[in-house]
């Protein structure tokens, strides 16, 4: 019962790949991969910092349009076209086809990442610089937008289970930018005399998922290390706050009735 | 396996609960460590105030209050862990005044702080460009040409610009009679400590930041230090003249009649008579006397419009 | 006596509706009903009865608001059950950028085959709903009626011990209706218990062995279609011809002319009244039929009753 989430999550995958859209986003990640080649050569010596600051953001932001645009859909799709009817009158339970779905969107991203990883790499050597060892740290980056990733995808496919595609997608990157500005609204709180304010603040600093914790991406530039605690650190976090998620949706999607 | 029919979910929340604060608790891991990573996070986008300024879409405003935050937040968490590395305080403080030209208090940060050669970034230049900004941004705040006398003064010991920089600030609408009078006094009698006091005393009075204000306070503190020291010296030389000898240390002063009271610095400590014959601090007083570095620039030459 | 493979105890459903969703909609009605295995049960009603709501509420689709349903013995909350059962909805719709041979193969993974059975039996149900030829193309090309097959075969492919199927014959042309009123034949031979509701009344009567009439939520009866019907009263048909120059009597005024014929119902009761008055006017007569109502006519009847209780209580577009 548990190879369930397996057969969704799979066939999930196969419907991405077949959406011409993904090609045209990764088409498009991969120019700006390309157009970063050109602006590092303008100003010399800071090819490398351009390349992988221009490509990894590329990534992440074009990571995060597909994990927003492809989420939203998740279930409110089936659930509109109706797929759902005959797929739920199998024995796989409400949770385990939204665990599917989830891990299937995973997947797709995480093949798609790992695509325009490579394309980075490929300007990186097509520039002419030789591979060091603090370059394994850009792999780091790149699994701290994972991370990312996986969590914006849990709240897409959360929204996705009863608002539409439009709606979900606005609260998702509303929730996404919350997380990013985090530390800046606590700044605020504190700033302020307010006590209510600034407990107001702190709660939502350490309520909302803090998407600031994954970015390394200027650090990884510069060559330097990532500290392994964080790696850890992050890790944990995104399971744990993308199992809070999930077992939010689950709660939600296993009540609903279909229309 | 029963699915709960319209019942409260009692299970999910209760394990969303617990994750809930089990992420807390580890971002509170996650922020005690990552420090050093976050601060160099927004190199990329500091390095060009004017791409930021084109990305806010129209929320300059808002962009700029959080920049101003980090910068705040920035510089207190470098001071509390003494650290040396004020590096990132310009371009904060540049984008920040790009942003929001208007933002007075982040002139007159930088002014400070900017130049401030230990728990600043010590580019006196830098400070000078950001508060001749501040001014052609906003010509009618005498504030900022305050400031920028006070750089003349105090760091770059430029008294003829420091004069000039008063006079131009007591023009403006709403400054104080007290600027002409400062600008008389530099002219007059350059760097002395009553002039200086006078100085700190002002931005004192009229910051509303709080680490400026204890900025200043602090160099007043040390301003009584230097006056203390000065006063003292001279009653031990009074002493000398009379007995033919240096005091032992300040009691011996008081038993002749010459000072009413043992003085203490403003922390509490008694001076401390040295063997040099000079008085100086009890060397368990917290008060520190910075030693300034050599100045990395020297006062160039007046520009003053 | 083996236990119901169907056994339905009290089952209601309220919507909401309302701008505020504060009212409740009773869309089915404290349904009690058991269906025994290997029967063929039809489910019938108008528009709007709760019939589809009845199949949603017993595969799991949408939850009762009070009620039970069992199937084989296991509760419809068992996600268990799903293994006993096969569902075609009404109007399927599928993955469409899926072919037909991947949407029976990506549901026969949900049922443990190795991957040689599962291959098999997905080329075997191919064949029998007669899409071997367009298994390769995809289900975004289909017509309706192929998709309808897609979905019983779908619904049977696991060899479930009860089907249930929502309207199996909509879309289909007659050599295709031929096709499954075959296959239901079929799973019945096989012993399986088939649930479907139509509104075709003369399939439910070719076909079940028992019927239910819902409308407006409540069960309004169950038996075998013919028990059903002669519940009803009955009356007499006579066909007759008139003497050339006859006029029709007045108290034959209710015939309908039929070319040179007519034709008069009337009750039993009055039969041998109605004969004089023919005999009075000479005219011919041709046949005297008893006449019975149809499950049709039962039909009418029922919803007739119902008509001012029965709104769309199911949103569904159709």
């Amino acid at each position: 019962m548990s190879a369930m989430p397996g057969v969704v999550a799979v066939n999930t995958f196969r419907e991405a790949v077949r959406d011409r859209v993904l090609y045209n986003l990764v088409l498009f990640a991969l120019m700006m991969i390309g157009a970063a080649i050109l602006v590092g050569q303008i100003s010399l010596g800071i090819e490398r910092l351009v390349i992988i600051n221009l490509g990894l953001s590329a990534i992440s932001i074009f990571g995060l349009v597909m994990a927003v645009f492809i989420g939203v859909g998740l279930v409110y799709k089936e659930i509109e076209k109706r797929t759902l009817y005959t797929l739920l009158a199998k024995p796989i339970r409400r949770s385990e086809f939204l665990v599917g779905k989830y891990g299937g969107l995973l997947l797709t991203l995480l093949v798609n990442t790992s695509f325009m990883t490579l394309g980075v790499g490929v300007a990186l050597y097509y520039v002419g610089r030789p591979f060091v060892r603090a370059d394994a740290w850009i792999l780091v980056a790149v699994y701290f937008i994972l991370l990312e990733l996986a969590l914006v995808t849990a709240l897409a496919l959360f929204f996705s289970c009863f608002s539409s595609p439009m709606l979900s997608a606005l609260f998702t990157l509303g929730i996404y930018v919350t997380g990013i500005f985090a530390s800046d609204i606590r700044g605020f709180g504190e700033f302020t005399n307010n006590e209510a304010l600034k407990t107001a603040t702190t709660v939502l600093y350490y309520l909302v998922p803090n998407f600031h914790n994954f970015n390394v991406i200027s650090a990884v530039a510069h060559g330097e290390a990532v500290p392994v605690a964080l790696i850890w650190q992050n890790t944990l976090y995104a399971v744990v706050y993308a199992g809070v998620v999930l077992i939010a949706a689950s709660a939600v999607f296993s009540r609903r009735n279909l229309k | 396996m029963k699915t709960a029919f319209r019942r409260v979910p009692w299970l999910s929340l209760g394990a969303m609960a617990l994750l809930l604060g089990a992420a807390a608790l580890l971002q509170m891991r996650i922020d005690a460590q990552a420090s050093d990573v976050a601060a160099q996070k927004d190199e990329l986008l500091l390095s060009s105030p004017s791409a930021i300024q084109k990305l806010s879409l129209g929320n300059e405003g808002l962009l700029a209050d959080i920049y101003w935050t980090r910068t705040v937040q920035f510089y207190g968490s470098h001071l509390i862990a003494h650290a040396s590395n004020y590096d990132l305080l310009w371009p904060l403080l540049d984008v920040t005044t790009t942003l929001d030209p208007k933002l007075i208090v982040a002139y007159r940060f930088g002014a400070i702080f900017l130049s401030e050669p230990e728990a600043g970034a010590n580019r006196t230049d830098l400070a000078v460009k950001l508060v001749k900004r501040g001014i052609a941004a906003n010509p009618e705040n005498w504030h900022l040409d305050s400031d920028l006398a006070f750089l003349y003064y105090w760091r770059l010991k430029d008294y003829p610009d420091a004069a000039a920089t008063y006079r131009e600030a007591s023009q403006k609408p709403g400054a104080p009679l007290g600027l002409k009078l400062m600008a008389a006094r530099v002219s007059a009698m350059g760097g002395s400590v009553e002039t200086s006091r006078m100085i700190w005393t002002e931005i004192y009075d009229s910051s509303k930041d709080q680490t400026v204000r204890n900025k200043a306070a602090q160099e007043l503190e040390l301003l009584k230090v230097q006056d203390d020291e000065q006063r003292l010296d001279a009653v031990a030389a009074e002493y000398q003249h009379r007995f033919g000898r240096l005091p032992a240390n300040a009691e011996e002063l008081r038993a002749a009649g010459l000072l009413r009271d043992v003085p203490t610095d403003p922390e509490g400590y008694p001076y401390v008579f040295g063997s040099d014959g000079k008085f100086a601090l009890d060397p368990q007083s917290p008060i520190e006397i910075p030693v300034l570095p050599p100045s990395a620039e020297a006062a160039p030459a007046s520009k003053y419009k | 006596m083996s236990a119901p493979a169907i056994e339905i105890t009290g089952l209601t459903k309220d919507y909401p509706v309302g701008f505020w969703r504060k009212r409740m909609r009773r869309s089915l009605d404290n349904l009690t009903l058991q269906v025994e295995e290997g029967e063929v049960f039809g489910f019938l009603g108008p528009n709007g009865a709760g019939k589809t709501t009845t199949l949603k509420l017993l595969t799991g689709l949408i939850f009762p608001t009070s009620g039970t349903a069992r199937v084989r013995g296991r509760s419809i909350d068992d996600v268990r059950m799903h293994r006993d059962i096969g569902y075609l909805p009404e109007q399927p719709y599928f993955y469409d950028y899926l072919t037909a041979r991947e949407l029976l193969d990506y549901y026969a993974r949900f049922s443990n085959y190795s991957a040689t059975e599962r291959r098999a039996r997905v080329e075997r149900f191919l064949e029998l709903v007669g899409l071997t030829s367009a298994g390769n193309v995809q289900l975004r090309k289909f017509s309706k009626g192929m998709l309808q097959r897609a979905g019983i075969a779908q619904a049977i492919l696991h060899d479930p011990p009860v089907v249930f199927l929502d309207e199996p014959m909509s879309g289909l042309d007659p050599i295709g209706r031929r096709e499954v009123r075959d296959i239901i034949h079929d799973l019945k031979r096989q012993g399986r218990t088939v649930f479907f509701s139509t509104h075709i009344l003369s399939d439910a009567e070719m076909l079940c062995d028992r019927v239910a009439v819902l409308a407006g939520g409540k069960l309004q009866g169950v038996g075998a279609p013919n028990e059903i019907v002669s519940v009803e009263i009955s009356g007499m048909e006579i066909l007759f011809e008139l003497r050339e120059g006859e006029p029709l009597p007045q108290a034959l005024a209710k015939a309908v002319a039929i070319g040179p014929r007519y034709r008069l119902e009337v009750p039993e009761s009055e039969l041998y009244y109605t004969l004089d008055r023919l005999r009075g006017c000479e005219a011919r007569i041709l046949s005297i039929t008893p006449v019975r109502p149809t499950l049709e006519d039962y039909f009418i009847r029922i919803v007739g009753r119902e008509q001012t209780a029965v709104h769309a209580v199911e949103g569904m577009a159709r």
